[in-house]
């Protein structure tokens, strides 16, 4: 006996119902509520319902490969470079090259690669890392990231053009463009068809259907599996005894009772029991710490939620001046706290060298006001 | 003065590292560098060694009484009568016995005891560059059976995590279904609930030691996994309910509420199988950094997948080629292709204890434990060597043992003191065998990132320290 797939089963009293709204009532929107009503009769009365076409307008927002998703739109290289400039080069460089708080996106591909679409230098095993560009095979994939993510610290605030415009500065930085381009929704298929990493990607089912066959095949020895050639395991990679210690003092990763320790990898470091002994016996007077201790804390951590701690440290030069640096420079200078707050808030350049900072329009005023302090008391 | 000493097992040098063994009346402490001279040095060599061994006796005895004492009592004589008459964590009363403890709900919301703040989530240095995208690891080295605690569970987030008010989050099925639907936190739970217990692992744990020994301990290895009881909805009652096309309908998308947007492909089979919009974990609602209110959970495919605070489940007829699909979790091979949508977390296990950057304190008696799982079932056996991998011994599997889901195992190991090499080895109920390191290397080279499930070495020195190894 032939039957109907459940789907279709629904599909076809789903017609049914529509024929019989549209010639008793006709009005669409009753008929949207009554089929609603129908889906929910069936199983889960009264739970989620019908999306409406601006909520799903607001939220799919994602790009295909085949570019479905892709909005109409268009953007030159110029406009995208001076979104770059003021949006994207603190982190990613001028050039698209730094390597300071992400991995490069530019670099690695030639002229050749545009040709045959498979980037060679991914078969060098010397080159020493992997690029944006040299591995991105879809085009919609870049132009889906930039619209969904960046920029970084505020991510979905470009518009549509301005995405077109970042995409066509990143595809000319890689010479995939020429620099009078205008990417647009009409052309993006054009510019996909020469993506230089486009024929660089496989499928393997091994890894995607969970009943596929596997890649590798070891069996279940149990007694001599060493080659007869061998007596002892050859150790072939170990830590160099320098770098034991840079994931911190393993002693202090480690719990203090049963059948390990952790090894002591930490020099002048405090050993861990006596710190936890010191935790135990200290834990009242360490909840009524002074106020002021605890003000700092919450603002260091307001620096770490609002990210800044990726380009500015307590000490040290990262991609922006130092806190301890920035306090010196504003000693005494009464009008700081309003200008750093503008400062931060709308971005700029200049005061610590060419890279801009990008603005920071989602800090509210309490917090931004308390960053500031923080970071103008630094020094002392 | 006396009684500032630390007194938490009656030793002042609980926490000096290389000799940081509690000074436990009757075993013999290893004796510190420099302890033998010169002359000593060359008798051991010539094969002189009962002097040293009757010397070293007498010395950490005495030592180990002095540890003992309070420093007024000193003394040669009174540090051996009071080894006679034991252990003062008997003999002296403690302050917990003799005192008032602190009274219920202290602490509305419990914590572990102080004593365990060793056990953190900590991020390896130099991985990612910032916080925000980064990675924080579960200290698997201090982990007891198959349930990690929420507070230890690894972090990976795409754009930093956020505390979403519940009340507000919306989550929303379109694309090929009939009906696309938007529904509350109201909602979710409302609907039929599961609960089941699962291990998340990213597909780039242990991607560091591809081309060579890279970090210290299992914590850096292989903590990027986790395992917990999940509560939420299955994914096919919310397909259904949308009306999904379940002919041309073959992959979703999933898409989530941070700034990332964090998007992936998974494929319909898989959502229909197991899969589930979960917001609960360990009996609570999600923590905030895994995902509160709502999170995908894909029993067996790698942690990139379970998208956190989950706004959108697109149905779609082929991939979607998200950032995360394209420019990473693709796996390079060596002819320079990267290997797209791999997601199986293949069979894989490895011992936790001991392991790397830990020092066993004593010869003697040790249980080996550790952890074995599949991404495409439930974990059939688990041999371990402790001999480098030419013998095999199979371990205990404790219960529960369930499909994509930690599976504890245990072995008793006498160690001798000499050198040796210790290995797990777990084979998956469709018969798969975890593979070495270098069976893998033999198809997919040294510089994939992602998915390497090979057999973990941990060499075990003569000074018990145990240290991340490859062997061949």
């Amino acid at each position: 006996m032939f039957r109907f797939p459940r789907v279709l089963q629904r599909e076809s009293s789903c017609r049914f119902f529509a024929k019989a709204a549209r010639n008793a009532i006709a009005l669409g929107l009753i008929f949207v509520t009554f089929q609603s009503a129908t889906f929910a009769q069936e199983k889960f009365s009264g739970i989620g319902r019908t999306a409406t076409s601006a909520e799903i307008k607001a939220w799919d927002i994602d790009v295909r490969p085949d570019f479905k998703g892709l909005p109409v739109g268009a953007g030159s290289v110029d406009k995208g470079q001076q979104i770059w400039e003021s949006k994207c080069e603190s982190c990613h460089g001028t050039f698209g090259e730094s390597n300071e708080v992400f991995t490069p996106m530019v670099g690695g591909i030639t002229q050749a690669d545009i040709a045959s679409g498979q980037v060679a230098t991914l078969k060098r095993t010397d080159f020493p890392q992997r690029t944006t560009l040299m591995k991105l095979s879809q085009l919609s994939t870049l132009w889906d990231y930039i619209n969904r993510a960046m920029p970084w610290n505020a991510p979905k605030s470009l518009t549509t053009d301005e995405v077109y415009a970042v995409t066509a500065y990143i595809l000319n930085l890689g010479e995939i463009v020429p620099a009078d381009f205008v990417l647009s929704d009409k052309n993006i298929r054009d510019v996909q068809a020469k993506l230089p990493n486009r024929n660089g990607m496989v499928k393997f089912s091994g890894l995607w259907d969970v009943d596929a066959s596997a890649d590798v095949k070891n069996t279940a020895c149990m007694k001599n599996c060493f080659p007869a050639t061998a007596t002892e395991p050859q150790i072939t990679s170990s830590m160099p005894d320098f770098a034991l210690n840079q994931h911190g003092n393993l002693a202090d990763q480690n719990r203090l009772i049963g059948g390990v320790r952790g090894m002591n990898t930490g020099g002048a470091a405090e050993s861990s029991s006596n710190k936890l002994g010191n935790l135990a016996s200290n834990q009242i007077a360490k909840n009524s710490a002074q106020n002021k201790d605890a003000a700092a804390l919450e603002s260091a951590e307001l620096a770490k939620k609002y990210s800044c701690t990726s380009c500015h440290a307590l000490n040290s030069k990262l991609v922006g001046p130092s806190y301890v640096d920035i306090s010196r420079k504003y000693k005494g200078d009464g009008a700081a706290v309003a200008k750093l707050m503008a400062k931060i808030r709308n971005g700029g350049s200049g005061v610590w060298g060419l890279l801009p900072m990008p603005p920071h329009a989602t800090v509210n005023d309490a917090d931004l006001q308390a960053l500031v302090q923080w970071s103008l008391s630094a020094g002392q | 003065m006396a009684e500032e000493l630390p007194t938490r097992d009656g030793s002042n040098d609980v926490s000096t590292g290389d000799h940081s063994q509690p000074a436990k009346p009757g075993r013999l402490l290893r004796a510190p560098e420099g302890f033998l001279s010169p002359a000593q040095i060359a008798d051991v060599a010539a094969g002189r060694r009962d002097f040293l061994r009757n010397a070293f006796v007498s010395a950490t005895g005495a030592a180990t009484v002095l540890a003992n004492m309070p420093a007024r009592a000193a003394s040669a004589s009174d540090a051996l009568s009071a080894q006679a008459a034991g252990d003062p964590n008997i003999l002296e009363l403690p302050e917990h016995s003799r005192g008032l403890g602190q009274g219920v709900a202290t602490r509305g919301y419990g914590v572990p005891s102080v004593w365990e703040r060793n056990l953190q989530r900590r991020e390896s240095p130099g991985l990612t560059r910032v916080a925000a995208a980064g990675v924080s690891f579960t200290p698997l080295q201090g982990l007891f059976g198959i349930i990690t605690p929420s507070g230890l569970h690894f972090e990976r987030h795409h754009q930093g995590w956020w505390d979403i008010d519940p009340s507000k989050h919306r989550f929303m099925i379109n694309g090929l279904v009939k009906n696309p639907k938007v529904y509350t936190m109201d909602d979710l739970m409302r609907l039929p609930s599961v609960s089941r217990m699962h291990f998340i692992e990213c597909g780039a744990n242990t991607g560091m030691e591809w081309g060579n020994v890279a970090v210290p301990t299992v914590q850096y290895s292989h903590g990027m996994m986790s395992c917990a009881e999940f509560t939420g909805v299955p994914l096919s009652v919310l397909l259904d309910d949308c009306g999904f096309d379940s002919i041309n309908g073959k992959f979703i998308l999933a898409e989530g509420a941070d700034g990332s947007g964090m998007a992936r492909t998974i494929s319909m089979a898989r959502a229909l199988d197991d899969g589930m919009v979960a917001y609960a974990m360990n009996g609570e609602m999600l923590r905030p950094e895994n995902g509160y209110p709502l999170r995908l959970v894909v029993p067996g495919v790698q942690g990139v997948s379970w998208v956190k605070w989950l706004r959108r489940i697109e149905v779609g007829d082929m991939p979607y080629a998200t950032k995360d699909e394209t420019l990473h979790y693709v796996d390079l091979m060596p002819d320079g292709t990267h290997r797209q949508y791999t997601s199986i977390q293949e069979c894989k296990s490895v011992i936790t204890s001991p392991s790397g950057g830990q020092k066993l304190i004593d010869k003697g008696f040790f249980n080996i434990t550790g952890l074995a799982w599949s991404g495409r079932g439930k974990i059939r056996r688990v041999d371990v060597s402790t001999d480098g991998g030419k013998n095999w011994r199979t371990a205990k599997l404790e219960t529960p043992i369930l499909s994509k889901c930690w599976t504890r195992f245990n072995i008793g190991w006498n160690w001798d003191g000499s050198l040796t090499i210790l290995q797990s080895r777990a084979i998956d109920e469709t018969g798969y065998v975890q593979p070495t390191l270098n069976q893998l290397r033999a198809v997919r080279g040294r510089r994939s990132i992602y998915h390497n499930n090979a057999i973990q070495s941990w060499r075990v020195a003569e000074t018990g320290e145990v240290a991340n190894v490859q062997v061949s």
